[in-house]
């Protein structure tokens, strides 16, 4: 459907560009992790790309190879229609090296599908603004969606704390400006100021 | 009764008179008098809600009043799978409730994690809050759940908080219609429970020769 993609990509990239492939109708590229964010600045500027819509964001963990870690961008065109693919392969067996640029400079959601990446499959973005989990808590030790966390491992339950308590921001998260999203919660309201007329 | 200032005046031996604790008054006024606070987290929800539609008449039991405030609330109903992030905040509604307070465990992931064996969930909620009732089932018809509001309002009137767990109306073991067969192939239930097969064969005994069913028919 959209092999034209993978052809420009190929010829702006050449041997960045691992392998690509169509399989189902799904154009696909392997892409050299290096080149991550140059690749995707690529395709969300190029007039005749435009992708400007971040579908999804994961990682897919493939115990026998090396690298071990996938992680798997999809994106949308709005204006044109098209769909592609992206993957990157990181990590050894101990998951050192396995880390990626972050491309929230160039689509702002991608904010908080990195945090999921680095909370579930281990996997750090550089550069990103914010890199905490976002599905756990701050205390969880390992990152559940990998294959060597053990599937029937629970960890200790957690007291309750206020924001403040447990160290996390009180203002609007990102990507929402101080305007933007729900007007409660996380500080978003303003006080309450007794008045002290008697 | 007709005037009240009548009835207490008069002497018992004319109108009759009943006696009782007060703790028993207590327990008698409180299970008609629910406020409910429904902590809904996952699908058993769908059954909360057909639950307290009029088809089923939560009123009947002074139970149908939701309170969205914990504070204003009496009874817990947990309906659904709880996970590790959010027991510390059903833990802080629980205590935010007034005394006495009642928990309803609605469903088999409340009661014991369900099939969820893993990293995100709680094993049940009574690791996290005391229970009152277990309702089994995923997720328990809204008659099993009236059986359970129904326990609940028995263990307030005795004034006891030994928790207690809703067993099915109908053993499923007491007749071979209610085992499910998985397979095609699966051999005949009688042959995976020997006592049935036993009892079959003494009732068969019993009734003689004339007892053989005609095909089809409905036991």
């Amino acid at each position: 459907m959209s092999q034209h993609v993978l052809d420009k990509l190929k010829a702006r990239f050449g041997t960045s560009i691992l392998e690509t492939h169509s399989d189902f109708g799904d154009d696909t590229a392997v892409v050299e992790p290096s080149q991550w964010k140059a690749v995707c600045q690529y395709l969300r500027e190029e007039p005749a790309l435009d992708f400007d819509l971040p579908v999804d964001l994961c990682g897919v963990d493939y115990p026998t190879r090396i690298p071990r870690m996938e992680v798997v961008m999809h994106l949308y065109s709005i204006a044109k229609g098209h769909r592609v693919r992206l993957k990157a392969r990181v990590g050894d067996e101990e998951m050192s090296g396995a880390e990626l640029d972050s491309v929230t400079s160039i689509w702002p959601g991608m904010n908080w599908l990195e945090r999921e990446v680095w909370d579930m499959s281990g996997v750090r973005f550089n550069g990103h603004p914010d890199l905490r989990r976002i599905l756990m808590y701050p205390e969880f030790e390992g990152h559940p969606l990998q294959k060597t966390y053990p599937a029937d491992r629970t960890q200790p339950l957690v007291p309750y704390r206020t924001e403040e308590e447990a160290g996390l921001p009180l203002g609007k998260l990102e990507p929402f400006g101080p305007d933007e999203g729900m007007p409660f919660g996380r500080g978003g309201l303003p006080r309450v100021v007794d008045h002290e007329d008697d | 009764m007709g005037d009240v200032n009548r009835s207490l005046t008069v002497t018992g031996s004319e109108q009759g008179f009943a006696t009782t604790r007060v703790d028993a008054l207590l327990g008698w006024a409180r299970k008609y008098s629910l406020f409910a606070y429904p902590f809904v987290t996952a699908c058993c929800g769908m059954e909360f809600m057909a639950l307290t539609s009029p088809r089923f008449d939560l009123a009947r039991f002074g139970a149908e009043a939701p309170r969205f405030s914990p504070r204003q609330a009496d009874l817990l109903w947990v309906v659904g799978t709880i996970s590790q992030r959010q027991a510390p905040a059903l833990r802080r509604i629980y205590e935010q409730m007034m005394s006495p307070k009642y928990v309803l465990a609605f469903g088999t992931c409340a009661s014991t994690g369900g099939f969820y064996d893993n990293y995100t969930t709680v094993p049940g909620i009574d690791t996290i809050i005391p229970t009152d009732v277990y309702i089994p089932g995923c997720p328990p018809r809204p008659e099993a759940v009236l059986d359970g509001l129904m326990l609940l309002q028995d263990r307030i009137a005795r004034n006891e908080r030994r928790p207690g767990v809703v067993k099915p109306r109908v053993d499923p073991l007491s007749s071979v219609d209610g085992l499910v067969k998985l397979r095609r192939s699966a051999q005949d239930p009688r042959e995976l429970v020997p006592e049935l097969k036993r009892e079959e064969e003494a009732a068969m005994a019993l009734a003689g020769p004339v007892a053989e069913a005609p095909p089809g028919a409905k036991r």
